[in-house]
Formats: C-alpha cells, structure tokens, sequence
C-alpha cells in the first residue's frame, strides 16, 4: 500500500525561512567583521579588486571631466584675465621673499654642510590632482590620480599651497590614497611656530576639530588661541616646518592638568584640486630603541598625576 | 482615467510579467557601479545608496528571486568595492532584505508617495545599521549629513519603480 506522501509539492518549498537565513547571514557577517577589524586580511583581495575596477571609475569620471573641460573651455576672456591677473599679483607680491631666497639658501645648505647635517626638505615632489573624496562617511580620505607607476609610496606626505593635507596611505598602480590629517587617530607631530613647544595633533573625524595631545602640564601658557602649527619632523614622515593647523580653542579646566585644545587645518584639506606628493628624505633617521614604557602614553589623555 | 499610463507604476489590477533573472542582475550591477560612481562636495552628500534602493525593490517585487542571501552576497560585493570594513554592507542589506520580505505587502498597497515614506524608513534603518556597526567597530560619529543620502533614496523611489518595472509590463497592441 503506497503511502501519501507528507512533503509540500516542490511548488510550496521554499528552503528555509527569512529568520533563520537572516539568523545565519548575520552572524557570518559579524564573524566577517570581527575578523577584518581583527586581522586586516583583506588588504590583498582589496588591492586586486581596485585595479580591476579601475577602468569602469574612469569611464564613470568621464562625463563630468569632459563636462569639465567644455566649461573650461567656454570660461570668459574675462574670467581668465581677473585670474590672471590675480595670479601676477600674488607673483609679485612674492617677489622679495623668491628673490632673497636663493641666496637663503645657499646660505643654508652651506651651514647644514658645515653641521654634516641632513638635507630638510625632500628634493622631488609629485604634483597629482585629486580625483574624488572618499565614499566612506567615516574616514577621511582623498583619492589622487599618481600611483605606484608614477613613484608613489606608502607614508609620502602630501602638501597643497597652503600646508599639509595627508599622507599616502594605499598606493594603486594608477592612484593612490591620501589618508587626511582629520581623519581620526591620524597623528601629525607638531610644534607651535610662536614657542616652539612640540605636541602632537590628532584627528578626530569629519565632525569634530582635530586636538593636540601630549602636552606636557607645566607648558599650557606656551599655548593660546590663533597660535599657527606647524610640523615639527619628528617623525620621519612630514619633513619640518610645514604649516599644519591654527590653534582655535584653548580649554583650561580647573579640575584637569591638561588643557583641552583644537585646531583647525589650514590646508584645503576638503576643497582640493591639485596636491603634491613629496618624496620622503634620502637619508630616513634610525628609528630608536623602543622604551620599556612605550605605550605610557597612549591613555594619557586623562592621566593624572596625584 | 482608465488609460494605462508608461510612466506610473502598475495598479494592483494589472498583471505583470515575471522578471527575467539576467535583468535583475543587470540592474543589481548598475546600482554598484552607481554606487563607486567618484564624486565629492554637495553631490557626496547628496549621493544615496543606489544598490540599496534597486535590492529593495527586487525583494519587495520578486522576494522568490532575491532575498536574504542574495542580498547578503550583493553586499559582500559592495564591501570589497567600497574598501571599507568588510561585512558591514554584507549585514545591513541582509537585514534590509529580511525587513523588505516582513513588510512588502504592507508597502504594495500604498500609492507610491506612500510607499516612498516607507522605504524611507527602511534606508534609514539601513542607514543607522551601518552607523552603529562602524561606530562599534571604533569610528568617528559622522556629519549629521550621514542621513541625507537615504531620504534622497526614498524620493528617488518612484522613479526607481517605474524605470525597473518598465520591462515587466505586458505590451497591449491595442492599448485604447
């Protein structure tokens, strides 16, 4: 005697339900996540994946730079000669600090011979425009269009007319990616061009002004509101001397050691178009021996003293 | 009052045609490459998730084809492109997904204005999935301008529904 069968016709099977496919999509990706905020092992996959989409982002800029180009194109004879002569202005305007500057340094490269000391400045730089900003609403990133072809390396600061934007932090074989000085926990070494006192800056996100951390207690009167920072070249990745940021709130609490202080970048840093790559130092300084307490100071933002 | 319009979605009464799978893919992909579409400033802003917003619509009109796991699989993609942390999309369209199938006969009944107020709320939701993972996972809170880029979304819908369901309506050689 044949049974009925108790299976629904195939028509009805629809595997298992939404929950349960939800259940277990969610947790392979939290165990994704968790595994990439963990391990990072996906810098490789990412790599490959960039290049092969590298061909359909150019054809998707293509529209809008062409767009670009016929405006350009069509921008008034007047337009062009404001700026122009706009540009002599600024040409001149600069005129007795380029015209003394040779001489300067000479000078200069002459006593730093004489000091055996290292050249400050890289000689070569790239000049690259900026392609897009970032996709990603939680970091602060600027894609450029020089990569590994044109030299482009991992930690090359990059600079616009005014001060520092970033450093290179993913280099593609035609672009590469500029992690900005506001990203959060991006650390730039800094000294206050008034008193010299060194700290450094960390960003804080899109939302919030970049701070200076690790002020020593004792120096909060080396500091004040409008103060220009510029890099101090501690690091080995921004050479020295680079204007960085304005000091813009000073916060002394009474109850804190530490005064709480922000900054604002100087550098276009969101409003780029041309950028340009230096080149890190021939001669890198050996990194020192680490101390026995080298994460001290990492949780020191509220470390007091008692 | 009668006459069947092109460029309005299809009333309850009219039978549509059931999507061909190589279309949806189609268009699955061109919300990807919307979505790496390199653009700053105000259209940064401005810019909603196009993947999002095409998997929403195939999963309230065609939950048989797509669902969670093709969702899940859609969003692995958009990780990898994105470059951001890998899983985070893969989650939020899952769970956009699983919402969609929860909720799409509720939504199909609504003239679509209505609806886009729903879907509305749905990118949203997606949206704040995304927002609590990262924040989680260690990041800055974003701009507040974070919430544009889904209400953008939702009036975009319309649109969405007309353009994607162009194919699917039956063609009448004597349309009066």
């Amino acid at each position: 005697m044949r049974h009925i069968s108790l299976e629904p016709p195939p028509f009805f099977h629809r595997g298992p339900s939404p929950l349960t496919r939800l259940a277990f999509f969610g947790l392979l990706s939290l165990a994704l996540l968790f595994a990439d905020t963990r391990y990072r092992y996906l810098e490789n996959v990412r790599q490959a994946v960039a290049v092969a989409l590298y061909p359909i982002q150019r054809a998707v800029l293509l529209p809008g730079e062409a767009f670009g180009y016929v405006g350009a194109y069509l921008a008034s004879q007047r337009t062009l000669a404001s700026d122009n002569a706009a540009v002599r202005q600024q040409l001149l305007a600069q005129a007795p600090a380029m015209q003394g500057f040779p001489l300067l340094d000479q000078e200069n490269a002459q006593l730093r011979a004489l000091l055996k000391m290292a050249a400050r400045f890289p000689e070569a730089a790239t000049a690259a425009e900026v392609l897009y900003s970032g996709r990603d609403p939680f970091s602060q990133k600027l894609f450029v269009d020089k990569g590994d072809v044109a030299g482009v390396q991992i930690g090359q600061a990059v600079i616009d007319e005014i001060g520092v934007v970033g450093q290179v932090t993913r280099v593609f074989p035609y672009m590469a990616e500029v992690t900005l000085v506001t990203d959060k926990d991006h650390a730039v070494p800094v000294k206050v061009e008034r008193s010299g006192l060194r700290s450094v800056m960390y960003g804080a996100g899109a939302a919030r002004l970049p701070e200076l951390r690790f002020l020593s207690p004792n120096t909060n009167a080396e500091i004040q509101t409008g103060d220009r920072l510029v890099t101090s070249g501690i690091d080995g990745t921004y050479p020295a001397g680079l204007a960085v940021a304005q000091v813009t709130s000073v916060e002394r609490e009474t109850g804190q050691v530490f005064a709480r202080v922000t900054c604002k970048p100087l550098a276009g840093v969101e409003r780029d178009g041309q950028v340009l790559i230096l080149s890190r130092a021939a001669v890198s300084l050996p990194r020192p021996d680490e101390p026995a307490e080298a994460d001290a100071p990492r949780k020191g933002r509220g470390k007091r003293r008692n | 009052m009668a006459q069947l319009s092109p460029f309005a979605a299809a009333r309850p009464e009219e039978i549509l045609l059931p999507a061909k799978p190589w279309f949806v893919l189609f268009t699955l992909l061109c919300g990807l490459v919307a979505n790496s579409m390199p653009v700053s400033g105000v259209m940064l802003l401005l810019k909603p998730d196009f993947l999002a917003l095409v998997l929403l619509y195939w999963c309230i009109q065609e939950p048989r084809l797509i669902s969670v796991g093709i969702a899940w699989c859609v969003g692995l993609l958009m990780d990898v492109s994105d470059a951001t942390v890998f899983g985070q999309h893969a989650l939020a369209y899952a769970v956009l997904a699983y919402a969609a199938e929860y909720f799409r006969r509720r939504v199909l009944r609504f003239p679509l204005w209505q609806q886009a107020a729903q879907v509305a709320v749905l990118l949203l939701g997606c949206a704040a999935l995304v927002l609590v993972i990262r924040v989680v996972g260690g990041a800055p809170p974003p701009r507040w301008t974070y919430g544009v880029g889904p209400l953008v979304g939702a009036l975009l819908w319309p649109l969405v529904t007309v353009v994607l369901q162009w194919p699917q309506r039956p063609r009448r050689s004597s349309e009066r």
